[in-house]
């Protein structure tokens, strides 16, 4: 199987130009990072932080300063609020399951959306299958917006926690989450209230002091960070208790070795964001505009999944192609050099497309030909250029496979 | 469940670039689709076939993934100039063997490609009105696959309240 993958990697020889937007799934790491990164490898900070030794201190003064960085680009009320864990996935099991199974919670209704990610339904699916949980989710609308009403109406003393991400992953929409966290705490003050924050953190600002947001979920490869490493914001007095049992660490929330030079290149990849947010912001959101408006020109029979302008995360680019299968576009785009992922069941390994795209009343048709990509700060006019170039030929060449076969 | 990577081999690879037999026939003798667009999976299947019931020529159109593609196409050339029994005794497993082997997950995109040969050829039999000895009455384990995931579509549209 590995000759195989070198022959893939091979048939992509001699492409002219390469654009990575699968930022959803994995992204890059730039230099600066990583030279901050070093280091805490080699020469400094590579002792473990709860020990009495200088390379011990220098590892908790690098994960003090890097959580106190984040902790103000957030509006955390001190670093003490940041837990860091080995990445999202890890960060959303410790905030529904360290408030339910492992807090004393009493509460057994757990209140989420019908468009959260992955990470946090699955979670939800198990609370509910194996261990008597009560999973309500709340709909959207065909912009991907959750019913306000509807989670007022769900809220109630039974609950234990809701989570709803605050931008979606996958489509985009920016969630009213400040006014869904009042609701909530309105309904019952006892709640928990977690937000899946991968894809808002610099993406939009928040001052989570001033809400009443109680856990969020924070991302570092979503914003150009290290992959295996994330954090959970949780603000001072939630009722919250570790789920993994081990040797005892600086961190309440989380045993085992702080891994420091991960930690501090996400607080890195957030600096180089939040030190020049305005800027960074107003770049990728014309990027992506080039890009939306460009396919939607160019290519007929195409749709936007999620909302426009200023409900929709400045990143998200997310287009169903009709009559157009996304696995096999996802290739003969890879061949062309633009890397993108899509929502089709055989890219997801699954028997059904994108629970998102099914949720805001897409056609599973319309889901299994969706393509989904993020820009960056790091992406310039020239890659969107590119990918307006390749993808109409692209799109052309697997809508002649299709032919008939799915009749318009 | 695992998300299991999908290292094509270089043979699904060419056929995915360029597919052998690829679109629409106009003179065909006969036609048959399986799969379901729910699935994100389908296939049709053209026959040219000569009064002696030999295929003389066959191209398809794929609404599908890679493998689906390329095992549609290798599919096209395994059965140029074979009688229909001959085309008929294709397995999915030689197809996909001929195809150099398939990641197990997408198995099931050789067997459609067989369901819908196997359904084009029967459809011209009950067409022209006599059934052949060899021909089995009931439908083989390819055919039934085909029904089967055409039926899931349906079955999965009613349990999540299907696409508004």
């Amino acid at each position: 199987m590995v000759e195989n993958v070198e022959e893939l990697i091979k048939a992509h020889e001699g492409i002219r130009r390469e654009v990575y937007f699968d930022i959803e799934n994995s992204s890059p790491v730039p230099k600066e990072v990583i030279e901050a990164m070093l280091p805490y490898f080699t020469t400094r900070g590579y002792g473990n932080p709860a020990l009495t030794h200088k390379p011990g201190w220098e590892a908790y003064e690098a994960i003090m300063k890097s959580a106190q960085k984040i902790a103000k680009y957030i509006g955390a009320k001190n670093p003490e609020e940041i837990t860091f864990t080995p990445g999202e996935t890890e960060a959303n099991n410790l905030a529904l399951m360290g408030t339910t199974l492992t807090s004393g919670n009493k509460g057994r209704k757990i209140v989420i959306s019908e468009v959260e990610p992955v990470a946090v339904l699955h979670i939800a699916e198990l609370l509910q299958e194996r261990f008597g949980y009560k999973t309500v989710k709340i709909p959207v609308n065909n912009e991907g917006l959750i019913n306000l009403k509807k989670l007022e109406k769900e809220v109630d003393k039974e609950t234990a926690i809701v989570s709803i991400a605050a931008v979606n992953p996958e489509i985009g929409t920016i969630q009213p989450i400040k006014e869904a966290a009042e609701i909530a705490k309105t309904r019952n003050p006892n709640i928990i209230f977690h937000t899946d924050f991968s894809d808002a953190y610099g993406k939009i600002r928040i001052n989570l002091s001033k809400t009443k947001i109680d856990l969020a979920t924070l991302s570092s490869y979503k914003i150009l960070g290290p992959k295996g490493i994330g954090g959970l914001y949780v603000k001072e007095g939630t009722k919250i208790e570790k789920i993994l049992e081990g040797q005892i660490a600086t961190q309440r929330l989380w045993p085992g070795i702080e891994n420091t030079p991960l930690i501090v290149g996400f607080a890195k990849a957030s600096e180089l964001i939040f030190e020049n947010f305005e800027e960074n912001l107003a770049h990728i959101r014309k990027l992506r505009d080039k890009l939306i408006n460009g396919i939607l020109l160019q290519i007929a029979d195409t749709l936007l999944n999620g909302p426009k302008g200023n409900l929709r995360a400045p990143d998200n680019v997310n287009i169903s192609f009709l009559h157009c299968e996304g696995e096999a576009l996802t290739i003969e785009l890879s061949l062309k050099g633009v890397y993108v992922s899509s929502g089709s069941a055989c890219t997801r390994r699954l028997l059904q497309p994108s629970h998102i795209l099914v949720a805001i009343g897409r056609k599973f048709e319309e889901a299994h030909g969706s393509i989904l990509m993020k820009v960056t700060r790091l992406h310039t006019e020239e890659d969107i250029d590119y990918a307006l170039d390749v993808f109409p030929e692209a799109v052309q060449r697997i809508r002649k496979i299709v032919g008939s076969t799915v009749s318009a | 469940m695992s998300r299991v990577p999908l290292p094509y081999n270089p043979k699904v690879l060419e056929l995915f670039r360029n597919p052998k037999n690829l679109g629409k026939m106009e003179d065909a003798t006969v036609s048959a689709v399986a799969g379901n667009p729910m699935c994100g999976d389908m296939i049709t299947f053209y026959l040219k076939i000569s009064e002696h019931g030999v295929i003389k020529k066959a191209s398809f159109e794929s609404y599908g993934c890679a493998a689906n593609i390329a095992t549609s196409s290798i599919l096209t050339e395994m059965i140029k100039n074979k009688t229909l029994e001959q085309a008929w005794s294709i397995t999915w497993k030689q197809v996909t063997d001929e195809i150099g082997g398939l990641p197990s997950i997408k198995f099931h995109c050789g067997i459609l490609a067989v369901g819908a040969l196997r359904r084009a050829i029967r459809k011209y039999y009950k067409e022209k009105g006599n059934m052949p000895n060899w021909l089995p009455q009931d439908l083989t384990f390819e055919e039934k696959q085909a029904l089967e995931e055409e039926e899931l579509a349906k079955r999965l549209t009613k349990r999540i309240g299907g696409p508004k």
